[in-house]
């Protein structure tokens, strides 16, 4: 039987919650489906404070933002499957879910919904260097899940890849676990990611090779890691051969930047374009967060890799312009609502960190003007008349 | 800047980029040294301060600055900053030492009256630190800060201690 929902949230990270929380709120029927066995998406990984405006939970660590979006979702009435997955996007709104594929009781389920906001994160990107698939090299994604949510160390002596805020936070996350991070490689000439972050790891005696990357991984006689030769790059970040340096280290952590998922938007045919700022293809958005499909919004990594208070901020967007659509809140609310976020978005966009992004994200709006102007109905609406329901 | 190349600076470069206190403030003993000179975004401290001796204002990009005759070093924005990027030092804290208070998330917190390796920006070991006081009330969130008394030429040098 087809199930019935005004609002179907794929992702039940920052974007993903806030998206489900606000549409939720409005009196919309939400239901948040998620791949994972827990919602929260990344943010039960991060033990550390929030950056971000003091009245918006900067100050606060990342677990407890989850646990508060969580307590949220509930008492908006959220719906949440978790473990299930959107296997399909069919004309006419009907999402089908894999509910509970972890379980013996795994079932294929249909949702027509009226709304759907896609949330999806991104995935972290690979640097390829002899025996990076060897044991032992990892996402530094993956080392930050093993040691803050599974409580595992991934190894004993660590070499991060990247400078980005990832690289440093997880390289200061290591040490907190009790890991030693015996150095961090970034190929460009100076660090990525926030300075202070980058300082909390100098004080910490982590030495910081600019101008440098891997070469390769050397097996032990168990067949993991045991050895990491790094080299200075040139101006093209090719190895200079002659600069090598052997580091004795079990265990790579790549962080090399983030790609946005885009399979169910391109699925959908939603117009997208191409943004390196932004870390690949995106789909376009308006205002509203919506796509050029009409009833398909985007908000978080997904529509450009960015941080949880924008994810945050773009999710409430997607969720109050849906529920808005839906009748749930009059389009006077719902520009209040906008309005102001925007400026919170703008905000965070500032400073050397965020202003090629605010510039970027300006462009992709001022794209779907000419591209799109308006979303229209999905394309395959009008061709498959003869859908069974 | 050197520090986006090398992720320190020395207190001089520092000192260039941000209002450090004045010679003066330090002799009236501790004060918060805001070490955060990229303008990003983010302003618990400004909020953590009751005294009003921290401010940011809009946009939350501004560096913050901060009022040394209303600070009076109590050590509340060290734990709030999610940066870590706080101290309080104070050079009175007696004819020759200084004490540095520092934000510690590492285990073990140290217990009073612990000798430590203190260290600079880089994680050089300066000199041995004596640890005379841990606060970690629960409103810090599980941000220790650790205060060490170290001989006072190293005032404006060391920042941490050594991991143990």
């Amino acid at each position: 039987m087809l199930q019935k929902k005004d609002v179907v949230v794929v992702g039940a990270g920052p974007a993903g919650l806030a998206a489900s929380i606000e549409a939720g709120k409005a009196g919309a029927s939400v239901l948040l489906v998620d791949l994972n066995l827990k919602a929260g998406g990344q943010l039960f990984k991060q033990i550390h404070k929030f950056f971000g405006s003091s009245e918006h939970r900067s100050g606060t660590r990342g677990f407890d933002i989850g646990n508060q979006l969580l307590d949220e979702a509930k008492e908006a009435g959220v719906e949440i499957w978790l473990g299930s997955t959107v296997i399909g996007l069919f004309p006419r709104m009907k999402v089908v879910i894999e509910k509970g594929m972890d379980s013996n009781k795994k079932e294929v389920i249909t949702v027509q919904a009226k709304k759907i906001i896609i949330a999806t994160g991104a995935s972290e990107n690979v640097i390829r260097f002899k025996g990076w698939t060897i044991p032992g090299v990892m996402g530094a994604g993956a080392a930050q899940t093993m040691i803050n949510v599974n409580h595992v160390k991934p190894g004993r002596r660590v070499v991060m890849l990247g400078s980005g805020n990832v690289g440093l936070i997880v390289s200061y996350q290591l040490m907190q676990a009790g890991c030693e991070v015996v150095a961090l490689v970034e190929a460009a000439p100076k660090i990525g990611g926030y300075a202070v972050h980058a300082a909390k790891i100098r004080r910490a005696g982590v030495p910081i090779y600019m101008n440098h990357t891997i070469v390769e991984a050397i097996p032990g006689e168990d067949g993991c890691v045991s050895k990491v030769i790094i080299a200075k790059v040139d101006s093209n970040f090719m190895p200079i051969s002659g600069t090598e340096k052997e580091l004795e280290a079990d265990t790579v952590t790549l962080a090399a930047g983030l790609k946005p998922s885009v399979e169910l938007s391109k699925l959908m045919k939603c117009e997208c374009t191409f943004n390196g700022v932004f870390g690949g293809s995106i789909p376009l958005h308006n205002e509203s967060m919506e796509t050029s499909v009409e009833g398909i919004y985007v908000a978080g990594d997904s529509t450009g890799v960015e941080e949880a208070n924008t994810a945050l901020e773009e999710g409430k967007i997607a969720g109050i312009s849906a529920a808005e659509a839906l009748g749930y809140l009059t389009a006077e609310e719902g520009n209040k609502e906008r309005t102001e976020i925007w400026k919170r978005l703008d905000a965070l966009r500032m400073g050397p960190f965020g202003e090629r992004r605010l510039a970027e994200k300006n462009n992709i709006l001022e794209e779907y003007r000419i591209r799109v102007g308006a979303p229209s109905k999905e394309e395959l609406m009008e061709v498959d008349d003869d859908v069974d329901d | 800047m050197s520090m986006i190349n090398t992720g320190f600076l020395e207190y001089d470069e520092l000192a260039e980029m941000q209002k450090m206190p004045t010679d003066e403030r330090y002799a009236k003993g501790p004060v918060a040294v805001i070490e955060c000179v990229q303008e990003i975004p983010c302003n618990p401290c400004e909020a953590a301060c009751k005294l009003g001796a921290i401010k940011i204002g809009e946009p939350i990009t501004n560096l913050p600055i901060l009022d040394g005759d209303k600070c009076i070093g109590c050590g509340i924005c060290v734990a709030k900053c999610s940066g870590l990027a706080i101290f309080i030092v104070n050079k009175v804290y007696s004819a020759t030492t200084a004490t540095i208070a520092f934000p510690y998330e590492y285990s073990p917190t140290p217990d009073v009256g612990l000798v430590v390796e203190a260290v600079n920006r880089r994680g050089k070991m300066i000199c041995d630190g004596k640890v005379v006081k841990v606060m970690n009330p629960l409103s810090f969130d599980h941000t220790p800060v650790v205060t060490i008394e170290i001989p006072k030429e190293y005032a404006d040098e060391v920042r941490s201690m050594r991991r143990g």
